[in-house]
């Protein structure tokens, strides 16, 4: 890039490259605020076979272990990796100070993810599900989405290499790391796993978990504090707390966090579990470090937070904290013996995403959607209830499954308790978690009906524009007589 | 970290030491398996499954069992266990006294007194009964001896031990043999329904299998168990009942005049869960399966 080119950029503003997202982010956040309400309802449509397991006695589509699984892969694949998409271009854009590269890459990109998300749902609830947890997407699917990823990642990389300061900043450590992180682990697994020849035994377990661990803590991880440690400065108005600090948390995570995955009482070689705690021990270091840096950020802040970005941020970040060490926890051998094959390990899996990374990607969206519509949210007291919802609903969701799990787990272990006695008990704590998913449900709602709305202005907008141009050159036109009802539609 | 060249290299190596490590250096050293021989026998395991099991493995998939379902059996340890079988002429008391006698004059067997006085507290002659069950296997020799010289007939086994054992879960743990021919393999996340792993072995019925798949509550009472009667099909009885046709009880059979009729799907389930077994004794999971009376 050459001199006269820097400057030229530099005379770009803020909603200029704002207004260049505005398509791509569009696509983007809508998908993911549909598939975040479809996947929680049918989340919740699963846990009634817990209440009245007859249910769905005869209807295949709802039974279980189609609708539990079609639902988790709705809030990853649905949800949190394509909002997550849309934050990452639009501070990518922001950092380089130049409009989107590109940008009719990642609108078609969006609408590609949708497709196979879409095939991806509709085939599991059909029972052509592969199986392999977290890679329950068919090949099609798989393809729809790994061509889609990359093709956002050609629009992101394209806007930093153009970027006018040359140095990088935290965020983009993180998020970089985070576009070549998904495309190797969910390229290597759907290779191995959803290939014609798929590895002998126990081999395709071991691929299923390193996959899983990349995704649901490593990318997760990525993903979200990269995104908070962008929006964090910002809102409170000072620099990142330290950057050597940063940075040190970014490579203890890369390199110690990607070992974790194997459980300790996995059959395979004892090798593989024992590297996998270590890693996970290694791991409390990036967890506690990025922490700190980001309290650090805030603390002292007077800024107001009642309901806003800021709160959303903050509760994503301080969730990251506690539901990355007790993920941690699950790999430490003694704590395995009794949280292994219990509802912890749901409630912890839920809690990365609804209470870290949706809440995060929630604060994100709300910040950035006025700037790239260039107007404020259409319901901006729902965004604040958004918050409200989400907080209280993820934690009542979430914290009777830990509860329930451990005095599962406990009884699981002792053998003279019989097996219903330990099903029972987690039953009277899967009652009120629905209604904290219930909870979470109706926060969805918020944010869906706030881009829905916004985008639907926006295309009036556009058609009206549309259609005054048209009007305007036809009355230029000579030979116009205006017809009797185009005095109404005009006003 | 000034350029992104730098923080790409820095995660293709991070990423790339463990793929490595967890996907390439599994697959060298387990990607390669053959099946192996179960232990003092020449029989190969795992059993290849044939036929309809073969097919279940992909309904089980297609429903998402391992949703609720674990194949996967815990140990905790293994214990020597030395079993009375008969005990001949003698009288229950008179046995405990000699048993009595031998602990406190037997130097080997004083660590284990407690325990055995324990199990032969209240035994009134019935068999066969436990006498010791522990980590010390020269008091399982030693005390088999003992017996056997006054005409006491005992059994020495090596079990596995841990509470999915005691359940009747498995006799031992699952190792990665076990997976051998599973795919995809899938060993569950969640124990809201027992494990599996041995099912084959504690419900060897095909025909419990499907009265279960289509109505848990008539075997299993308070079973939190979805009915999955999309698998079945409700139909007249024609000419003569269906010989495959469930034998259900009065609150769960269909109306009179009709019968349940499981479709191949249920059935190919039902044979693949009838061949889940984990009952041979293997290399790296030991344990004695046949009698081995002194």
């Amino acid at each position: 890039m050459n001199l006269t080119e820097n400057n030229e950029n530099k005379a770009i503003c803020s909603s200029e490259i704002d207004a260049s997202c505005r398509l791509p982010l569009l696509a983007l956040f809508g998908g993911a605020a549909l598939w975040l309400v479809l996947g929680l309802a049918l989340g919740i449509v699963a846990m009634l076979s817990f209440h009245q397991p007859d249910m769905f006695a005869d209807c295949s589509c709802l039974t279980y272990g189609h609708a539990q699984t079609a639902a988790n892969d709705l809030l990853l694949y649905g949800f949190v990796m394509p909002a997550a998409l849309g934050v990452i271009l639009w501070i990518f854009a922001r950092l380089s100070q130049v409009t989107l590269v590109l940008p009719i890459v990642p609108v078609v990109a969006a609408n590609l993810w949708h497709l196979g998300v879409f095939v991806g749902t509709v085939t599991i609830l059909f029972g052509g599900s592969t199986g392999h947890p977290w890679l329950e997407y068919p090949r099609a699917a798989a393809v729809l989405l790994f061509a889609a990823f990359m093709l956002i990642s050609v629009s992101a990389a394209a806007t930093l290499g153009f970027r006018t300061h040359r140095e990088l900043y935290p965020s983009h450590w993180f998020l970089l790391a985070g576009l070549l992180w998904f495309v190797w682990s969910y390229g290597t697994a759907n290779l191995f796993l959803v290939g014609n020849h798929p590895p002998r035994g126990v081999v395709q377990a071991v691929i299923g978990w390193w996959l899983t661990n990349n995704l649901l803590f490593v990318w997760l991880a990525l993903a979200g504090i990269g995104i908070a440690f962008y929006f964090l400065p910002k809102i409170v108005g000072k620099p990142l707390a330290s950057s050597g600090y940063a940075l040190f948390g970014f490579l203890t995570l890369i390199f110690f966090g990607t070992w974790v995955g194997i459980p300790p009482s996995a059959p395979v070689p004892a090798w593989l579990p024992t590297v996998s705690a270590f890693g996970a021990l290694l791991s409390i270091i990036p967890v506690i470090a990025l922490g700190i840096v980001a309290m650090k950020t805030v603390c002292c802040a007077k800024v107001p937070c009642v309901g806003g970005s800021f709160c959303f941020i903050k509760f994503g970040v301080l969730s990251f904290v506690v539901s990355s060490l007790l993920y941690i926890g699950e790999f430490c051998p003694r704590a395995s013996r009794v949280l292994d094959f219990t509802w912890f390990n749901v409630g912890v899996t839920q809690w990365q995403l609804l209470g870290f990374a949706g809440m995060i990607l929630c604060g994100a969206i709300y910040e950035i959607l006025p700037r790239v519509m260039g107007k404020e949210l259409p319901f901006a007291k729902l965004a604040k209830l958004n918050f409200f919802l989400f907080a209280g609903g993820t934690l009542l969701f979430v914290i009777p499954l830990l509860i329930g799990g451990v005095e599962q787990g406990m009884k699981l272990r002792d053998a003279n308790i019989p097996f219903a006695d330990a099903s029972a008990v987690a039953l009277k704590f899967l009652r009120i978690s629905t209604t904290g998913q219930l909870l979470v449900l109706l926060g969805a709602l918020c944010l869906l009906l706030n881009i829905l709305v916004m985008t639907i202005q926006w295309k009036l907008g556009l058609v009206k524009t549309v259609v005054s141009v048209v009007k305007d050159s036809l009355i230029e036109g000579s030979a116009y007589q205006p017809l009797p009802g185009d005095k109404e539609a005009k006003s | 970290m000034k350029t992104g060249f730098s923080v790409f290299l820095a995660a293709f190596v991070a990423l790339g030491l463990s793929w490595c490590g967890l996907v390439y250096g599994p697959l060298k050293q387990l990607g390669g398996a053959q099946e192996t021989t179960v232990l003092q026998s020449t029989d190969k395991w795992p059993v290849q499954r044939t036929g309809d099991a073969t097919l279940g493995l992909q309904v089980y998939r297609a429903n998402g069992c391992a949703a609720c379902h674990t194949e996967l059996v815990h140990q905790t340890g293994a214990a020597n266990v030395l079993t009375l079988t008969d005990i001949g002429v003698h009288k229950a008391a008179d046995l405990k006294d000699f048993t009595t006698s031998l602990l406190g004059t037997v130097s080997e067997l004083t660590t284990a007194s407690n325990t055995v006085v324990a199990n032969l507290a209240g035994w009134n002659g019935e068999l066969p009964k436990v006498i010791y069950s522990g980590a010390d296997d020269t008091v399982v020799s030693m005390l088999g001896d003992k017996f056997k010289a006054v005409g006491v007939k005992t059994e020495a086994r090596v079990i596995a031990t841990g509470a999915d054992i005691a359940r009747g879960w498995g006799t031992r743990q699952s190792v990665a043999a076990d997976y051998l021919y599973d795919s995809p393999v899938q060993f569950g996340s969640l124990r809201a329904g027992p494990d599996l792993a041995n099912i084959g072995v504690r419900a060897p019925d095909l025909n419990w299998q499907l009265q279960h798949l289509y109505a848990p509550r008539s075997l299993v009472k308070n079973s939190t168990m979805p009915a999955f009667r999309y698998l079945f099909t409700v139909k007249k009885i024609g000419a003569q009942p269906a010989p495959d046709a469930l034998v259900l009880p009065k609150e769960f059979s269909p109306a009179t005049g009709f019968e349940v009729v499981p479709t191949d799907e249920a059935r190919q389930l039902a044979a693949y869960l009838v061949s889940l077994k984990n009952n041979a004794p293997l290399y790296e999971a030991p344990f004695t399966p046949i009698t081995a009376a002194k």
